[in-house]
């Protein structure tokens, strides 16, 4: 008996780069409650907000922070409805635009896992721009071990109102960004 | 003895600041510089100079939670939201034409039923957006934003008007190539792509600090559409066709990745 061959590989398409978001998405990607993974005030809810701030330390004012994260009980959540919410269901995304004052934040759930995941977007910046923010009390992973201080940046405070961490695109204290890609292994998933 | 008088050489010119010249300069002393994606610290695109990190990005294994995207579905995107014509009580001013393409991912897998989201100028250049002081008309039928969900093949497809070029203030008389921006999502969160689409053989590309900010031609040629006349519709609207290739996906994909069956899965098993 003969064994089928192994299908030959697709040659590896060259991933489309990314552009600038600009400053003309507020009509596009902002929609209504996209900040809102549970309503306001509802039971268990928690506040996690932040600043968007530049090199100089200025607000930026037209930038895009994008929130996905786990349930409470540590699930990936996998529900459709973030665009249209009905105030139920818990879909771990949420997408907030900045204000004047680069000022950024979510109403959502305490996750379950040591951290929420971010996307960064802005005029001025010519790619998204991808971190973590960790849970005040989450112990020290193989990632913040290596951080050395820059890893005070990708941990957020508790300030009594809900949970902080500002978002420093250059400067003291920048910003801890993340690069995923450097062991992707394109069209072989699951290396881990 | 006297030493024979050589005339000086003549100086570099040096561009007017703030020129085209001045900028157009820059975009060539960085141009070929390796790199599949923009560079984040690029001068010639003037509001990026205090908006990159200055430190490398910190290379790290996505796990868990960062293996996953959000999920979209019919509930989010009304059908109707990938015709930007037909917002308005009359038809839009300009060249009515038909982008489509397919988004895959890095191993060539089509990314099936998730969201893209566009917006664009409308044929004069002017967004509707309050912060476009560009002297163009609004059209009162164009809004420019559309929406739509991948099929399952991984193709978008939207029914739009041809965007026109507009000017901006990054430098005098500096002004964007025409194009459309597009926001995708992958099956990782990791995936997240946002970029422009151009049109071919646009005579500003090479004045454009943002189209040139992808320093590799190669690489940023996979920006531009291409003209289709398969996609053309006899006496209705031309067509562009433009493939969107996103970061390999980390994933092992599983059967339920076919159809989202709005499964919840465990942070700690998705590796």
């Amino acid at each position: 008996m003969s064994t089928p061959a192994a299908p030959k590989p697709a040659p590896t398409p060259a991933p489309t780069p990314g552009q600038t978001v600009g400053p003309f998405f507020h009509d596009a990607l902002p929609f209504p409650r996209d900040r809102e993974l549970v309503p306001p005030g509802s039971p268990g809810s928690v506040v996690l907000r932040g600043r968007v701030l530049d090199g100089a330390g200025e607000p930026v004012p037209d930038a895009l922070v994008e929130l996905w994260q786990t349930a409470p009980d540590g699930t990936v959540v996998q529900q459709p409805g973030s665009l249209r919410r009905d105030g139920v269901t818990f879909t771990g995304w949420g997408r907030c635009a900045t204000d004047g004052e680069g000022r950024w934040s979510f109403v959502t759930l305490r996750p379950g896992t040591p951290y929420v995941a971010l996307t960064l977007l802005a005029r001025g910046l010519l790619d998204r721009l991808q971190t973590r923010a960790y849970l005040p009390d989450a112990p020290d992973d193989d990632l913040l071990a290596a951080l050395g201080p820059r890893a005070a940046t990708l941990r957020c405070t508790d300030d009594g109102d809900g949970l902080l961490i500002d978002l420093r695109l250059q400067g003291e204290h920048e910003t801890v960004f993340l690069d995923h890609s450097a062991r992707a292994a394109p069209g072989v998933g699951g290396t881990h | 003895m006297s030493t024979p008088i050589t005339p000086e050489p003549a100086p570099e010119p040096v561009p007017e600041p703030g020129s085209q010249a001045e900028v157009s300069a820059e975009i060539a002393a960085l141009d070929g510089t390796p790199g599949r994606q923009p560079r984040l610290d690029y001068p010639p695109y003037r509001s990026s100079a205090l908006r990159h990190p200055t430190q490398a990005l910190h290379p790290v294994d996505p796990e868990g939670l960062e293996l996953w995207a959000p999920v979209f579905g019919r509930r989010d995107v009304d059908p109707l939201e990938a015709d930007l014509t037909i917002g308005g009580r009359g038809e839009p001013i300009g060249e009515r034409m038909i982008v489509t393409g397919r988004v895959v991912d890095g191993a060539g897998r089509p990314v099936r039923h998730q969201l893209v989201e566009v917006w664009q100028a409308n044929a004069g250049g002017r967004y509707v957006h309050q912060r476009d002081q560009h002297p163009a008309p609004l059209d009162p039928h164009f809004t420019g934003v559309g929406r739509c969900l991948t099929d399952a093949e991984g193709t978008y497809r939207f029914t739009t008007i041809k965007p026109g070029p507009y000017p901006w203030r990054n430098h005098r008389n500096a002004w964007r190539p025409a194009h459309i921006h597009f926001s995708l999502f992958g099956t990782d969160f990791t995936q997240r792509l946002v970029t422009q689409m151009y049109f071919p053989g646009d005579p500003l590309f090479a004045l454009d600090p943002i189209y040139q900010a992808v320093t590799d031609p190669a690489d940023r040629a996979r920006l531009v559409a291409t003209y289709d006349h398969d996609l053309t519709q006899p006496e209705w609207a031309t067509g562009y066709r433009w493939d969107i290739v996103l970061t390999g996906s980390h994933r092992t994909p599983r059967e339920d990745d076919v159809e989202p069956d709005h499964a919840e899965h465990r942070a700690g098993d998705a590796r």
